[in-house]
């Protein structure tokens, strides 16, 4: 129906035309009103030209103008909707045929990709039967190589087999060809013997019997000999068996000791990493407690005697197998390790280890070689030292220059002490003097107090004031001295200067110090003794010229003694 | 070294005492026997006929020299010049000759090999040794006479007290055919091998028992040679497959193998003599250490050492032909068991004579001789 195709076409062409008027009328709210129906009492002119539009747009004719009124064409509208049925029943049935279609389509879809599927099973099955054809191609290729190599081996070996078969027909057929030929002789020989009649003895013709080698005579065939030479053989064959069986006991026993060093050091290293390596020991803890046991019960027979039973040669060697075959484990877990180590971490730590390494050796290398640059430097100068040949003065200034130092310090030393030394003798010297001085003042003293103590004597009576004061000087002088000596006793080595005394005593250290002030000491007492003493002999003698000599006898013995002890102390 | 004046001698026949003072040489007819350090004529013997062969008796007091031709032998002794022996086969014809271990008695083979007859010097007295093979050897130490016997086809060894040739022990051995026997230097094993169609060496003990069988491997050509080592120690044996297999005294199994493949690159120092003359020869031997080699005469020749790898030259032997020219056909152990001197293939040695000191090895060739010192300070390469 071409109108229905028309409609068709306008019916797809107004797709778009047919939301504007929508739209238009939206807004218009021409659409279902609230109770869900399109025209009203109200918009029904709007309704009507909606409606006519709408059928404008859909090719069919007007129903309403707009000047009409509110008039329909009955006879158009009912054309219009016969019209909209037609079309509206068109559409169904293309829709009907559309699902029909689709329905179709769809099933010839599903249809396909079971196909699709199936046919990649088959795909799939067919790929995996034409891998197995290949590998058993594969496989009856080798085969087939296999068997040519073995062919050809046999071949060889036929042809090997041939050869020595060929060799050995040579060899029968030249072994006949020779017995062959012997035989013949031997058959000419007998004819010769049998026509020749004069048949050659054998003879021997000895000038005279020779000795026998040994010299020994011979003997008779007789049973005795018989024995005894088999008795010979035997003897000969046992001492070879003895020697031989010797020589392999030395053999056996050497073996047996490096086998026992053996087994002492596996044992030792194995003890040894035990101590670092526990955890793994503890699943042969069983075993190794039994093998120690053994080993124990072993060590503790050490006798070489007793591994010549057969049970001890066997603990033996089995305890050495069982040392080895730890230690080769021990080894083999060493080297997985190790390989492991090697492996399983990265190359930087492996580097590290390495690298600092490296510069450790780096390190002891610079190390070594400043050693050795210094020691060389040494020996230079060493050499420098001993073979220089330097002139004289540099020589004799170089000869001693080590100790320079130690030198100047001794000779400032020296020469500090020689001038205490100085010092001392000057003060000694000063004191000798001083005690020559003082022995000469303690002379006159005594000339006074004898002039005096005469004087006395002489002049017992109440004059005798005018001389005291002199002797009181020279008593004070005397009595000062001896306090000097006393200090000087006391402190010997402090310098006191009494500026009072003309005779300037400084005391000095001297070792006879003490003894001269003894001596001194002795003096005063001796003097004051003396006097009294003196004093008795006058007033015991009446001879007063004996006692000068006497006290000048003292005074020689004092003066003596003070001398030889300063001489003595100067030495 | 210092070369003598040349002597003449006929049929290599040139033998020093075995106590190392005299030289004997046949020259045609004629013994001559000379001082070995001034080499002046001591003796001069006349034989009847060419002599064939000449043998020294083992206490050097006697010469043997037999001419096979006249079915002869004649007897000299070097104390008694007047004294004299002769001793006729008779029709019965004389194929070898030589003296018994202990240096008194003769024994003679007869042709064919159909008997061995034992001259004594001492009693004038024959006994015979039937059924003999072209084998036998006596003892080092001159006590015992090994002999091998053939009878109804099969192999016996016959051992024999030298003092009054009482038959010790008789027994059979496991061999096909019997090509050799030796004692060792101790006196107490006889090894005892198979003919070269089978590798079989048999080892017996001196009162028969059998110790021990060596088989290297079956079919091809067996053993072609073998030496004991002086020390008894070791027993060498070559082959035809060219390799020297060394068996030990303890348990008889092998424990070292030398091969000699044509091509040398590894450890051993190769001497090459170059001759300068363009003819035949040159000897090549591949020993542990070589260092001087000698010549004689007017071939000049030296040995330089040749850069390894070095090819030998091999003659293929025809291997249609029997006993073909391959394999270790000579061995001698140096006398402190040190070292193996072998030879192999179809080189023109002769034999090989190892010097009492174990230093030096003489190659004898057919024309030609020649010194080899080992230089024991020396490791070898």
């Amino acid at each position: 129906m071409p109108e229905s195709s028309t409609v068709k076409d306008v019916l797809s062409s107004s797709v778009e035309c047919r939301t504007s008027p929508l739209r238009r009328f939206s807004l218009t709210s021409l659409h279902r009103n609230s109770l869900g129906v399109f025209c009203s009492e109200d918009n029904v002119q709007e309704c009507l030209s909606h409606i006519s539009q709408e059928l404008s747009s859909f090719g069919l004719p007007p129903v309403w103008t707009a000047g009409g009124g509110s008039e329909l064409n009955i006879v158009a509208v009912l054309n219009c909707m016969y019209d909209l049925i037609q079309l509206h029943r068109r559409g169904l049935r293309t829709l009907e045929n559309m699902e029909v279609e689709q329905l179709k389509s769809n099933s010839n879809v599903d249809f396909l990709q079971l196909s699709t599927t199936r046919l990649k099973e088959q795909l799939e099955i067919s790929k995996r039967e034409n891998t197995g054809l290949l590998e058993r191609e594969r496989q009856l290729q080798l085969k087939v190589k296999s068997l040519q190599n073995c062919l050809k081996n046999e071949k060889e070996e036929v042809q090997k087999l041939q050869n020595v078969i060929a060799s050995r027909a040579s060899q029968y057929n030249h072994e006949m060809k020779r017995k062959e030929r012997e035989f013949n002789k031997l058959k000419e020989r007998l004819n010769q013997l049998l026509v020749d009649k004069k048949e050659k003895k054998q003879a021997i013709d000895v000038l005279n019997n020779i000795g026998r080698a040994d010299g020994k005579r011979s003997l008779w065939k007789t049973e005795k000999t018989e024995a005894k030479h088999e008795g010979e053989m035997y003897k000969t064959l046992l001492s070879d068996y003895d020697t031989r069986q010797r020589e392999l006991q030395l053999e056996n026993a050497e073996l047996r000791k490096v086998l026992q060093q053996m087994k002492k050091d596996m044992v030792s290293i194995l003890s040894s990493r035990k101590q670092a390596a526990k955890g793994d020991k503890h699943e042969h803890g069983g075993t190794q407690a039994a093998s120690e046991e053994e080993d124990e019960v072993f060590d503790s027979s050490k006798d070489s005697v007793e591994l010549y039973c057969v049970h001890a040669r066997e603990k033996l060697t089995n305890s050495i197998r069982l040392q080895w075959r730890r230690l080769k484990s021990h080894v083999e877990r060493l080297d997985s390790q190790v390989s492991s180590a090697q492996t399983s971490e990265s190359k930087t730590a492996d580097a590290v280890p390495r690298e600092t390494h490296e510069e450790e050796m780096d390190r002891l290398k610079l190390e070594i070689q400043q050693c050795k640059d210094f020691i060389q430097a040494q020996q230079q100068l060493l050499q420098q030292q001993l073979s220089s040949p330097c002139d004289e003065e540099t020589a004799s200034l170089l000869s001693d220059c080590y100790m320079l130092q130690e030198k100047e310090r001794l000779g400032d030393e020296w020469k500090t002490l020689e001038e205490q030394r100085k010092i001392f003798e000057r003060e000694r010297r000063n004191f000798t003097e001083a005690a020559i001085r003082l022995s000469h003042e303690r002379k006159a003293f005594e000339e006074e107090r004898a002039t005096w103590l005469k004087h006395q004597f002489l002049n017992l009576s109440p004059f005798s004031d005018s001389k005291k004061p002199s002797l009181s000087k020279s008593k004070s002088a005397f009595l000062i001295s001896a306090e000097t000596e006393v200090s000087a006793a006391v402190a010997p080595e402090k310098f006191i200067k009494h500026q009072s005394e003309p005779p300037s005593c400084v005391p000095l250290t001297s070792p006879s110090t003490a003894d001269l002030y003894r001596t001194l000491c002795l003096i005063p007492e001796d003097s004051s003794t003396k006097p009294k003493t003196k004093m008795e002999h006058v007033e015991e003698s009446s001879v007063f010229c004996g006692n000068a000599p006497v006290r000048h006898k003292l005074w020689d013995d004092i003066q003596d003694r003070t001398l030889s002890q300063e001489k003595n102390s100067s030495i | 070294m210092n070369f003598s004046e040349v002597f003449k001698q006929t049929n290599q026949l040139c033998k020093v005492s075995p106590d190392g003072k005299y030289l004997a040489t046949c020259v045609q007819y004629r013994l001559v026997v000379r001082d070995v350090s001034t080499l002046q004529i001591l003796q001069l013997y006349t034989c009847l006929d060419q002599v064939s062969h000449m043998e020294w008796s083992s206490d050097s007091l006697f010469i043997l020299c037999a001419m096979y031709n006249r079915g002869l032998v004649q007897v000299w002794s070097l104390e008694q010049p007047d004294w004299h022996c002769k001793i006729d086969e008779g029709s019965i014809g004389l194929v070898s000759s030589r003296w018994s271990p202990d240096g008194r008695h003769i024994l003679n083979t007869t042709e064919f090999h159909l008997r061995v007859t034992v001259w004594s010097l001492c009693t004038k007295a024959v006994s015979y040794i039937k059924h003999p093979k072209a084998c036998q050897k006596g003892d080092r130490d001159g006590r015992y006479l090994a002999l091998a016997e053939r009878r109804d086809c099969k192999d016996y060894v016959c051992v024999f007290v030298c003092d009054d040739w009482h038959l010790l022990r008789h027994f059979e051995t496991e061999t096909q055919d019997l090509a050799g026997l030796e004692w060792s230097p101790n006196g107490c094993v006889l090894a005892v091998w198979d003919s070269c169609l089978e590798y079989k060496v048999l080892l017996y003990s001196l009162d028969g028992r059998l110790l021990s069988t060596y088989s290297a491997y079956e079919w091809s050509l067996g053993v072609k040679s073998v030496s004991w080592s002086p020390s008894s120690q070791f027993l060498a044996i070559g082959s035809y497959d060219e390799k020297v297999r060394i068996l030990n005294h303890i348990t008889w199994k092998k424990i070292a193998q030398f091969e000699h493949p044509a091509i040398l690159d590894s450890t051993k120092t190769v001497y090459k003599e170059v001759e300068k003359r363009p003819a035949v020869g040159s000897d090549e031997m591949s020993l542990h250490s070589i260092t001087i080699g000698t010549t004689l005469f007017n071939t000049q020749s030296k040995y330089e050492i040749s850069p390894l790898p070095v090819q030998i030259p091999v003659v293929k032997p025809d291997p249609d032909r029997a006993n073909p020219k391959i394999g270790i056909s000579a061995l001698a152990f140096s006398s402190d068991s040190r070292y193996l001197a072998t030879k192999n293939g179809g080189f023109q040695v002769q034999s090989l004579n190892w010097h009492c000191s174990g230093d030096s090895v003489i190659l004898l060739g057919k024309e030609q001789l020649c010194l080899c010192y080992m230089d024991t300070d020396q490791e070898d390469k």
